[in-house]
């Protein structure tokens, strides 16, 4: 167990640089020049030259990109054009927001999800299930930003229950969360039923409902319990989905979280801000997910013996 | 089996049961008019190939054909004085594991794999004793001495089992609370035949010692031999044959039960042909008016394409067949 | 055997098995949702070249007529008109091509790289499938909508780095499903028989394992179109993916957006074209799906 923990860390640092290089490789061949921008008319070559040394921007590729990594593990990133602030300040400040984003919505997800999911399985073919399951689809192919529009448009254009966008109170993050949430878990809910259905036709089932267990039991105990296995594995991905679709619905809300700032960024031909952002996230991400992994086979027994064998 | 049951101690008493799959692709008739009667502390060996309609048998008798596709019809189910037909689903949760239960075939499926072996046996006793939850796992713990594993492996998930192991605790979980009537499903079919003994042995022994009536469903008749009193071999969906070990092994009446003898290897004479029963199995779709078998019959005449009935030739053999009433009819038996 | 086991040649045809296509027609047309599916798709993809046939693109659908602004829906501009006075239906029906074309290619794409990564990391197994596997693992690490960014600002936005971008992003998905469908075929004991054959890897790949190991990529390419149109529009309702005045569904609810207090049909139908298509492919996928796994069959 600890074996495989370790394993996996040391596992995910070369994933990490290399992730972090295709990044920065990526973002290194936008078009927009800082120091074009940023030195004076009349600057003559040397004065250029020499401004990109400051700035830590001369040198090949891999040169910058070594010199790049080394401030990250020290936690400097280099300044952003546009806010005038060190980037790493400017991700932390933002970097919360979306953590509270993520964290709200699958609790939203799960909400549904789960319980549709089994309702659906138990209930299989029947007008429940069609229904569940139609309601799932429309979820999975509605694009999120349009469904945040129509949220907006009905919950707080036309009922007032809750702003449009910003950020404060609670009542806030309401409907990002709830955008997020009912359009993961339309995915959610066909992964549960499925994985619900595959249980229903197990042979241990059978043994159950021959020692006398009553219907209700079988699918609270016996079926629930082993349905919910691949879910929880890949609580990690899920959560890390939950964070990447964060960012892509803070700008439908104005939720002053890290997708924000990065398209912002990229607007404004921030690069360096856009570069921290991108990378500190997918960092952020890649990590948190592994967490949630190492805590989940921790916390249940049935995980660890899959990863002891 | 004869005139006089009505006055014996039937642990089974079944009439007429009838059970079809009604599939997208037709429907599937998987038994067909099947009788039963089974005394107390007896076994009985079903017997067949795969198709014939054991399993879907020993599922009826639980209730647990799964509704749809299956649609299950009895004139008469009674298990240990329990009418089975006129039955809420709540008593109908008491007798199951109590009254009756059931081996499954495969126990590397049969088990549930996220709880403990000890759970799963103390959970039947759970149910059927009102005890509690410490006292079941005492007695669970007993159960698994029982049949052979040593109780601290009460803790261990299924995986951690071997597959005879599996196959021990599935009886443990079937005989937790000492079933009157126990259908063990090719019990030892997919174990190594070494093993094969030893859960053999130990259920002969279990039922000696808890008095439970038995029906072994096996295609082995080595098998039926060794642990049954009784043969009752089936085809197409009902009983063709049936009688005590002696009747139906010495004085085989059915082309069916001769085939099934003669298909099995000679071990006196290893150059000696298999003789496999010709043609294929029955296709319960699209069953034939008369003996299910005809087809593939050698002795089948115009008279096989009507029903057949049942006849008794002695006190306790019983056969559904018109062949052995004609002149000169005898079963070809190969000598070993 | 005598002549009582043999079967006549209408019994043979009977029995005789279809060929794999004609079994997958013959399941995908039982399922009603997986006909919508292909009806939907077949209807919009004939919208869609109608559109580019009737429609002007510089007069029908990019000119602007500030006299006709934000007229709502009646019988003459059925979805009504946008802010340049232009008519929102003929825009979306334009549209249409975007997104057909972005989900269309970009899963040419990402099939053609990752199916053959993943199986050649199926097949050959040990080193190779640890390079390309974390290769991919690579890919995967980076959040789809910020991998879409930043190819979008590296490369600049035009439709053909949208596909691109977006075939990228979903690269690593076809990989993984190309090898774990390999994996269970590369056990057969038909593609050892194939190897001691002398038959080159190459041939073995292409004409053992691909075909054993297709209905899990097909499935994936049909739910690859709909996620990539998702993907696609996404980047362009961030003005990173086609450049306006562009009739791209995701660009218009973009602009419509700033006037969702007044004029909300605006978002309602560029939204619901990109739904409607999404869910035609996530039908026909769910279709192909049940039709090609036969064990999912009940």
């Amino acid at each position: 167990m600890h074996r495989y923990i370790i394993k996996r860390i040391l596992m995910m640092i070369p994933v990490l640089l290399a992730v972090s290089f295709v990044v920065y490789f990526l973002m290194d061949l936008a078009p927009g020049d800082i120091i074009s921008s940023m030195a004076p008319q009349d600057a003559t070559e040397a004065e250029i030259e020499m401004m990109r040394e400051e700035l830590g921007l001369n040198g090949t590729l891999m040169e910058r990109y070594f010199r790049y990594m080394k401030g990250l593990i020290k936690g400097d990133l280099g300044m952003s054009l546009s806010l005038k602030r060190p980037v790493a300040e400017c991700f932390f400040q933002r970097f919360p927001a979306t953590l509270k984003l993520a964290f709200a919505s699958i609790i939203v997800t799960l909400l549904i999800s789960i319980p549709l999911g089994i309702a659906a399985a138990t209930h299989h073919r029947s007008v429940l299930d069609g229904v569940s399951m139609v309601t799932a689809l429309l979820g999975v192919s509605m694009p999120a930003f349009w469904l945040g529009l129509l949220l907006i448009l009905a919950l707080s254009l036309k009922l007032k229950l809750f702003p449009s966008g910003g950020s404060g109170g609670i009542e806030y993050i309401i409907l990002p969360a709830l955008t997020l949430g009912a359009g993961n878990a339309g995915h959610m809910t066909r992964i549960t039923r499925s994985s619900m259905l595959d249980v229903i036709r197990q042979d241990y089932l059978r043994t159950a409902r021959a020692k006398g267990v009553s219907e209700k039991q079988v699918i609270r105990k016996h079926a629930l319990k082993n349905a919910l296995i691949p879910i929880i594995n890949v609580f990690g991905t899920t959560f890390g989905n939950s964070l990447g679709g964060a960012v892509a619905i803070e700008t439908v809300f104005a939720w002053p979280g890290v997708g924000r700032l990065t398209v912002s960024a990229i607007n404004n031909r921030d690069m360096t801000l856009a570069t921290g952002c991108i990378i500190m996230f997918t960092i952020f991400m890649n990590v948190t997910m592994l967490l949630v992994d190492i805590a989940y086979a921790y916390a249940d027994p049935r995980i660890k013996a899959q990863y002891s064998n | 089996m004869s005139q006089t049951e009505t006055t014996k101690d039937l642990v089974l008493d079944l009439e007429n049961l009838n059970v079809r799959f009604e599939t997208e692709d037709g429907i599937c008739y998987a038994v067909n008019g099947l009788d039963m009667k089974i005394e107390r502390g007896k076994a009985i060996g079903l017997v067949g190939e795969t198709g014939a309609g054991k399993t879907t048998t020993a599922l009826s008798l639980l209730r647990l054909v799964p509704d749809p596709p299956g649609v299950v019809e009895c004139d008469k189910m009674v298990i240990n004085g329990h009418d089975m037909l006129n039955i809420s689903i709540k008593e109908l949760e008491k007798i199951r594991g109590k009254d009756i239960s059931m081996i499954f075939q495969d126990p590397m499926t049969a088990l549930n794999p996220v709880f403990t072996v000890g759970d799963q046996i103390a959970e039947s006793i759970m149910l059927h004793e009102g005890v509690s939850m410490a006292d079941a796992q005492r007695k669970a713990i007993d159960m698994l001495e029982l049949v052979g594993i040593p109780g601290e492996r009460a803790g261990e998930y299924p995986h951690e089992f071997s597959g005879g192991m599996k196959q021990r605790v599935v009886i443990a979980i079937a005989l937790a609370c000492h079933p009157q009537l126990l259908i063990a499903d090719e019990p030892t079919t997919a174990l190594d035949v070494t093993i094969q003994a030893q859960v053999l042995d130990l259920m002969r022994n279990l039922r000696q010692q808890y008095q439970t009536s038995l029906i072994m469903i096996t295609h082995d008749l080595g098998i039926v031999a060794e642990v049954c009193d009784d043969v009752a071999v089936m085809y197409g969906g009902n009983i063709v044959e049936e009688g005590t070990l002696e009747d139906v092994f010495n004085h085989t009446l059915h082309p069916y039960t001769e085939g099934l003898f003669n298909s099995l290897p000679n071990i006196n004479d290893r150059k000696a042909k298999l003789t496999p029963i010709r043609g294929l199995m029955l296709d319960p779709m699209d069953m034939p008016p008369g003996c299910p078998f005809s087809p593939r019959c050698p002795y089948a005449d115009e008279k096989c394409d009507e029903p057949q009935v049942k006849k008794y030739v002695s006190e306790t053999h019983a056969i559904r067949c018109c062949a052995y009433e004609r002149p000169g009819f005898h079963i070809d038996r190969k000598e070993r | 055997m005598d002549n009582t086991n043999r079967i006549s040649l209408d019994e043979y045809k009977k029995y005789k098995k279809r060929s794999l296509a004609a079994d997958v027609w013959h399941n995908y047309k039982k399922s009603p949702s997986a006909m919508v599916g292909l009806v939907l798709i077949v209807i919009i993809i004939i919208l869609a070249i109608a559109a580019q046939v009737i429609y002007n693109y510089e007069v029908d659908i990019v000119q602007q007529d500030l006299s006709q602004r934000f007229i709502a829906p009646n019988s003459e501009h059925i979805f009504g008109t946008d802010q340049y006075g232009r008519d929102v239906l003929t825009r979306v029906l334009y549209g249409a091509k975007y997104s057909l074309a972005v989900g269309i290619v970009s899963v040419a794409i990402s099939c053609v790289i990752g199916a053959t990564l993943g199986l050649i990391a199926g097949y050959y197994g040990s080193v190779t499938e640890n390079i390309i596997m974390r290769f991919c693992d690579i890919f995967m690490g980076i959040p789809s909508v910020l991998l879409g960014i930043a190819i979008m600002s590296a490369f600049g936005q035009s439709l053909l780095v949208l596909m691109l971008a977006v075939g990228l992003v979903y690269m690593s998905a076809f990989a993984r499903t190309a090898r774990s469908a390999v994996l269970p075929v590369r056990e057969q004991e038909y593609i050892e028989a194939a190897k001691v054959a002398g038959v080159s890897d190459l041939k073995i790949i292409f004409s053992h394992v691909l075909p054993n190991s297709l209905s899990p990529i097909i499935v994936q390419v049909t739910m690859g179109v709909a996620n990539g149109i998702l993907t696609a529009s996404f980047l362009s309702f961030l003005g990173l993916g086609v450049p306006v005045p562009a009739p791209e569904w995701g660009a218009m609810l973009s602009s419509a957006r700033q006037y969702i207090r007044d004029y909300s049909y605006l978002t309602n139908f560029p939204g619901l074209a990109i739904m409607i298509t999404v869910l035609a492919f996530n039908l026909m996928g769910d279709g192909l799906r049940d039709a090609l796994d036969p064990k999912l069959k009940q």
